[in-house]
């Protein structure tokens, strides 16, 4: 497996999209550190980016890779090896580029700027986690799709399906849910949707470090309590592990079953 | 003690035609040592020098003008027996004691000091420790309270008095003071013409501070951080708020600043910073809201739809969550000139003033207001993008409300 995951990796590494989407974070991160001349102003606007941009990239990337090693994966497959170090070591190749892109490209500028012994460091941090949780999550989703739809065109119209909805429409349904259910106590509701929504998830982990204040208020003290506590963040990350790992079973079952 | 020519020379002026000089009567653990029997023994205008050590005295009653002054900060405990020192007499001076554990009651207001009906009093310099009511001043004018330190040990709303607690009275001048622990820091019912300056409030239950009924007063220069509220000024005219820092009042009820039924004050130079609701306004007319800092506010200003003609101008708004919410579609306040850094206008003349008007409030405030959960979607896209198309075309929120000339550059001093 480890052969493998180096295979990919280093090829994925060495290619151009990597690198650009290397520089991409890079030179954003420094546009924005210089612009504003204020770390967490630049945080917030890295977040909006990374929110969008990372679950996307994860998702075509995904896809593209997959069906562009087909020939590769039939090759191994001929090979005496498990189909199980096959698929995970392509997978885990797939996320750890992205996500070495990623790291670098966000953390560097604000290493040149002087991050350190500065307050925003714990909100970058919790910005690089969730962006590489959400590397992986989306990662994994694709790849399922494309292992299911032999068809490339179906398969990456879905994938990117799956990013929308996650994106966009989940919040405007638990907007509409909100709003329908007024009447009612919610704030467990919202709790629990939150959860079911990896993107939100990491949107509320970073918000609970940015908007403490506002979050004081009326009903935000709620969610205040359950994600800002302990036990809330642990469940919070766990949430996270669990929207990583199920793809990844999802993977591993087709992988037995799937006729190449 | 050495006097110069001149003082002597006035002096002697002054006490001409008095039968006696002031005496000074020195109380101490080993002499006269209860601070009632001195006060019993002295003529009026004496001056009573309390030595340290721990007087174990409660309900001290002053009928005669006298000085009272505490050297090595001597301690009166009154064990929680009742109230400490009542003032009964006016030109009274009490300074440099430590004053400590009032008793509690729920049927009458005991105090550490206690003022009642008399005028021309001086309270400097003490500390007071575990007070029920710290200072405690009813129908007394005239008065100095400066350089007082206060720590209450309140919990709650119930069990609880004020640090300096003021009942119709009329030019008084409360100044660098340190009140932490109270119920409300300083409570102002019925006083005009009064003078609150660089005091420090904080951790109060309630409020830092709180105006009821109270005109014409002047507070500037204070800091009230880490309380229920900052300030609450209810039902009072002619208020001037200058120049004060409004920090850390967190909470579901909690502002910095928080208006009810007032009018025509001036508020200007003040700092919001890392409250809940910088200012909640409700039933406020008239006021001058200038040049005020609002930054990492939940809210900066929370302006109820009942509020008329007032001007909210030259302020800066900076990071803040949401810069403004109201509750209606309708509104009666002037906004303008302000910096706005959500502003995402341009300036095309190179005045400084933005060319398109700001829309201060956001259709996601509004949601929040109809539902508080939904909060839990702040800074998703798709909120981003519900407020981008109402701010092109406003449909739920007041669409005349808006800052004409919001200024491009943040406001500096000078």
């Amino acid at each position: 497996m480890l052969k493998i995951l180096k295979y990919s990796f280093f090829d994925l590494i060495r290619s151009r999209w990597s690198i650009i989407y290397f520089l991409f974070y890079f030179v954003s991160g420094m546009v924005l550190l210089y612009l504003s001349n204020d770390v967490s102003k630049a945080i917030v606007s890295l977040m909006n980016i990374t929110f969008i941009l990372t679950p996307l990239i994860g998702t075509i990337f995904g896809v593209m890779n997959f069906y562009n090693s087909r020939e590769f994966v039939e090759l191994l497959l001929a090979q005496p090896i498990p189909r199980k170090r096959i698929f995970l070591g392509m997978y885990l190749g797939i996320g750890l580029s992205l996500s070495l892109s990623l790291f670098l490209g966000m953390a560097l500028p604000f290493v040149f700027y002087g991050i350190f012994g500065s307050s925003a460091i714990g909100s970058l941090a919790t910005l690089l986690l969730t962006g590489i949780f959400l590397t992986f999550i989306f990662t994994g989703i694709s790849f399922y799709i494309a292992l299911v739809n032999e068809n490339r065109l179906k398969g990456f119209g879905m994938a990117i399906l799956v990013w929308l909805f996650l994106s966009f429409v989940y919040d405007g349904l638990f907007l509409l849910l909100l709003l329908l259910l007024q009447e009612y106590p919610i704030e467990n509701l919202a709790i629990g949707m939150s959860l079911l929504n990896p993107i939100d998830l990491s949107r509320i982990l970073i918000m609970l470090r940015l908007d403490v204040s506002a979050l004081m208020g009326y009903t935000g003290a709620v969610f205040h309590r359950f994600f800002g506590n302990g036990t809330g963040m642990l469940i919070s990350l766990l949430a996270l592990s669990v929207w990583t790992i199920v793809p990844v079973w999802f993977i591993l079952k087709k992988s037995h079953k799937k006729d190449f | 003690m050495t006097f110069t020519i001149k003082q002597i020379f006035l002096s002697l002026l002054f006490l001409y035609g008095y039968q006696a000089y002031p005496a000074t009567i020195e109380v101490s653990k080993s002499g006269q040592n209860s601070i009632q029997k001195a006060i019993d023994q002295a003529n009026p205008h004496d001056t009573i020098v309390v030595l340290a050590g721990t007087y174990r005295e409660h309900d001290i009653l002053i009928e005669k003008p006298l000085n009272i002054r505490g050297v090595g900060r001597p301690v009166i405990d009154a064990g929680h027996a009742g109230q400490i020192i009542v003032v009964g007499s006016d030109s009274v001076a009490i300074s440099g004691f430590q004053i400590q554990n009032v008793g509690f009651s729920f049927t009458k207001d005991w105090a550490a000091i206690l003022i009642d009906n008399k005028n021309y009093c001086r309270i400097e310099d003490n500390i007071l420790v575990d007070a029920y009511y710290g200072i405690y001043l009813k129908k007394s004018n005239h008065i100095v309270i400066r350089g007082n330190r206060l720590e209450g040990k309140a919990e709650n709303e119930i069990n609880s008095g004020n640090g300096i607690h003021l009942w119709y009275c009329d030019s008084i001048l409360i100044e660098n003071n340190h009140i932490k622990g109270h119920r409300d820091g300083i409570y102002f019912e019925f006083v005009e013409n009064s003078t609150i300056v660089r005091n420090t409030s904080e951790a109060n239950v309630r409020y830092g501070l709180h105006f009821m009924f109270s005109n014409n007063d002047d507070y500037i220069g204070n800091t009230f951080k880490n309380n229920g509220t900052g300030v609450a000024v209810m039902f009072s005219e002619h208020i001037n708020m200058i120049n004060n820092h409004f920090i850390d009042n967190w909470g579901t009820t909690n502002y910095g600043l928080l208006f009810k039924e007032i009018s025509d004050g001036e508020l200007s130079g003040n700092l919001f910073k890392n409250n809940t609701v910088g200012i909640f306004a409700d039933g406020t007319n008239r006021m001058k809201i200038s040049k005020n800092e609002f930054v990492e506010n939940g809210w900066a200003m929370n302006v109820f739809s009942n509020c008329m003609n007032n001007e909210i101008v030259d302020n800066n708004f900076i990071s803040n969550t949401f810069d403004l919410i109201t509750n209606s579609a309708k509104h009666h306040n002037h906004y303008h000139h302000n910096y706005w850094d959500q502003y995402s206008g341009y300036d095309l003349d190179k005045d400084g003033i933005g060319d398109v008007p700001h829309r201060p409030v956001k259709l996601f405030s509004y949601l929040i207001g109809k539902v508080p959960e939904s909060i839990i979607l702040l800074r998703s896209f798709f909120i981003d993008i519900i407020n981008m198309a109402e701010k092109v075309a406003p449909v739920l929120t007041p669409e005349s409300l808006m800052d004409e000339q919001p200024r491009m550059k943040i406001i500096t001093d000078d």
